[in-house]
């Protein structure tokens, strides 16, 4: 479990437009990546590539190379419905799946991957992945209600449960926090601090303490100019980041003396 | 945000005229539709008393009126049902093909002929199921009960003309077919973009992500679609007319020449040549049909209803 990412000259499209430039960065497993930058700078869509969620909008296309542990994700012959189960995704806004319940949210991506599976150990994953999300104790008694019927933080972290349940190399969030209150976002940074002992996570904010208090590495991400299209500034250990970073937009942004 | 908020504030203070016109508008259509449907209630009630109280020997076929409804009822409901057994699976699979396989220009043509079908009138298809359909249907069905015999539903002996109740299920299913494609189509294209992607970020296939979040989601307009369609079917008269020549029998045997009729078929063949208490008896008919159509639409609504939680609504 656990793998490292390797990214070497990523251009990224949609149709004919190139939204990101040249991006080359290598994700270190077992630890929290944060991507800051300015709004449209292209953080969601980098994202997206690394578990090719990208590819589903149509005419979205990718060029340069992705290694997760020596495996080519974009390889010819790399199916990508693989290349998901093997790296999660938890999406700006909860989208537990209104249709299940609690319980079969978290087990929805096992039922995929291995067919059948026995009840008891279904309950023990369930147990063991809400655990892992911190959520057991606030919904143990109603696992069989609809997800949709819990609050927004609760939602968030049973949407983690859900992505943890399957085991996944690699954990991606897209501000996963943006929508939640203070409380629920501490619980969420908690759970990440935990979580990147055994996963790789990379995690998009604009919340600059956040990324500070939780990731070991920042990137940061930046537009050159209006029309031209976004690329990573520069990346390294967070604590240089935030206090020496060698570029002077990455100065200007942290200290919010950005344009 | 203020117009939520307003309605728990605004006692005693005014009204605004657009507020108040827009208020009484509404609420008096929605008293209208309650009169219209009371009056043709009341209407049918009515009319339909004399023939369920009358006498047997004055009922057409002399016994009592339940025997004269029962064959046209079973026929109603034999057609109709298999009608819908045949249509939804199939409007669901169109739907989900136009609305997540087919390239997006295909899928704007589809759509398009999918309402144009809609709008064919029902005695077109009635035309097309006698003139085309039912001798297109006489050597299937042959082969149907010779080698499917022991199943009742093909027994036999096939009809030589093919105008059967298993035509006319299926003239009545092409017939609903665009409706129900369209409300459930409609449905799936609502699908929230962030609940097809949550489980394809799970590493779903296609097919996955159709059944855990597409599939799920539609599961009312999929009912109401069928129930639609079902009204449709049930009620449907000129084509029945024109195809079936009933003998009033009750079997489940699909492809024989011995058919039931349906309700509305047959009040529009008997209608014309009708006086006195058979016109009443054919009201009373009418009745039961009003009746079967009310408890189905309750049916489907409380099968909606037992997983609202669940629904996606809230
Ligand atoms: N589906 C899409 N089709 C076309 N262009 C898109 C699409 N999604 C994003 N873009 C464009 O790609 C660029 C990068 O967008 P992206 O969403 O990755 O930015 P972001 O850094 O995540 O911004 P934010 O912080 O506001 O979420 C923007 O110019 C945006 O307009
Ligand atoms: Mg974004």
């Amino acid at each position: 479990m656990a793998k490292r990412i390797e990214v070497n000259g990523l251009d990224i499209y949609y149709g004919n437009f190139l939204a990101v430039q040249g991006v080359s960065m290598t994700i270190q497993p077992q630890s929290v990546t944060a991507l800051i930058g300015p709004s449209g700078c292209g953080k969601s869509t980098f994202l997206r590539t690394l578990n090719r969620m990208h590819e589903l909008v149509p005419g979205a296309r990718v060029e340069g190379k992705v290694v997760m542990d020596d495996q080519d994700l974009y390889g010819a012959d790399v199916d990508p419905v693989n290349v998901r189960r093997q790296i999660g995704m938890v999406f700006q806004r909860p989208n537990p799946f209104p249709t299940m319940s609690i319980y079969d949210n978290v087990v929805a991506g096992v039922k995929l991957n291995s067919k059948r599976m026995k009840k008891a150990d279904m309950d023990a994953l369930v147990e063991r992945s809400l655990r892992a999300a911190n959520l057991w104790d606030e919904v143990k008694d109603r696992l069989s209600k609809p997800g949709s019927g819990l609050s927004g933080g609760q939602q968030q972290r049973l949407c983690i449960a859900r992505a943890v349940a399957v085991q996944p190399e690699v954990l991606l969030m897209d501000e996963p926090c943006s929508a939640l209150d203070p409380i629920s976002t501490m619980a969420i940074e908690d759970l990440m601090m935990q979580l990147k002992s055994e996963y790789t996570i990379v995690i998009v904010t604009h919340n600059m303490q956040q990324a500070a208090r939780v990731s070991d590495t920042t990137g940061f991400f930046n537009l050159k100019a209006v029309g031209e299209p976004g690329g990573l500034v520069e990346v390294d250990a967070t604590d240089k980041i935030f206090s020496n970073p060698s570029v002077q937009a990455t100065e200007d942004y942290i200290s919010g003396r950005f344009g | 945000m203020p117009p939520t908020t307003e309605k728990t504030r605004t006692r005693g203070a005014p009204q605004r005229p657009g507020d108040r016109i827009f208020a009484a508008a509404s609420t008096g259509s929605g008293v209208l539709i309650l009169v219209i449907l009371a009056g043709v209630a009341a209407f049918l009630v009515s009319e339909a008393w004399p023939a369920i109280t009358a006498p047997a020997e004055d009922i057409p076929g002399d016994d009592s009126f339940v025997v004269y409804v029962w064959p046209l009822l079973f026929g109603t409901l034999l057609s109709a049902f298999f009608a819908l057994l045949i249509a939804t699976p199939l409007a669901v699979a169109i739907a989900l093909f136009i609305t997540h396989y087919a390239p997006r220009r295909l899928a704007a043509a589809l759509g398009y002929v999918i309402d144009l079908l809609a709008a064919v009138p029902s005695i077109i298809f009635g035309l097309w199921g006698v003139a085309e359909l039912a001798p297109r249907t006489v050597e299937p069905t042959r082969w149907l009960e010779e080698n499917l015999g022991f199943i009742p539903l093909f027994e036999g002996p096939a009809s030589a003309t093919g105008r059967t109740i298993l035509t006319i299920s299926l003239v009545l299913a092409v017939m609903i077919l665009p409706i129900i494609t369209s409300v459930v189509r409609e449905a799936f294209l609502q699908t929230p973009r962030l609940h097809e992607e949550a489980s394809l970020a799970l590493g779903a296939t296609r097919w996955e992500m159709i059944r855990m979040a597409v599939l799920p989601f539609g599961r009312s307009a999929i009912v109401g679609g069928a129930m639609l369609g079902l009204g449709r079917a049930l009620g449907e008269t000129m084509a029945v007319a024109i195809l079936l020549s009933p003998s009033g029998n009750v079997s489940f045997n699909l492809i024989s020449s011995a058919n039931p009729s349906t309700i509305a078929a047959n009040i529009a063949l008997t209608f014309p040549e009708s006086s006195g208490l058979t016109i009443n008896v054919l009201i009373a008919s009418g009745l039961v049909l009003f009746a079967v159509t009310l408890l189905v639409n309750m049916g489907a609504r409380a099968v909606i209803n037992r997983r609202r939680e669940f629904s996606g609504a809230n």
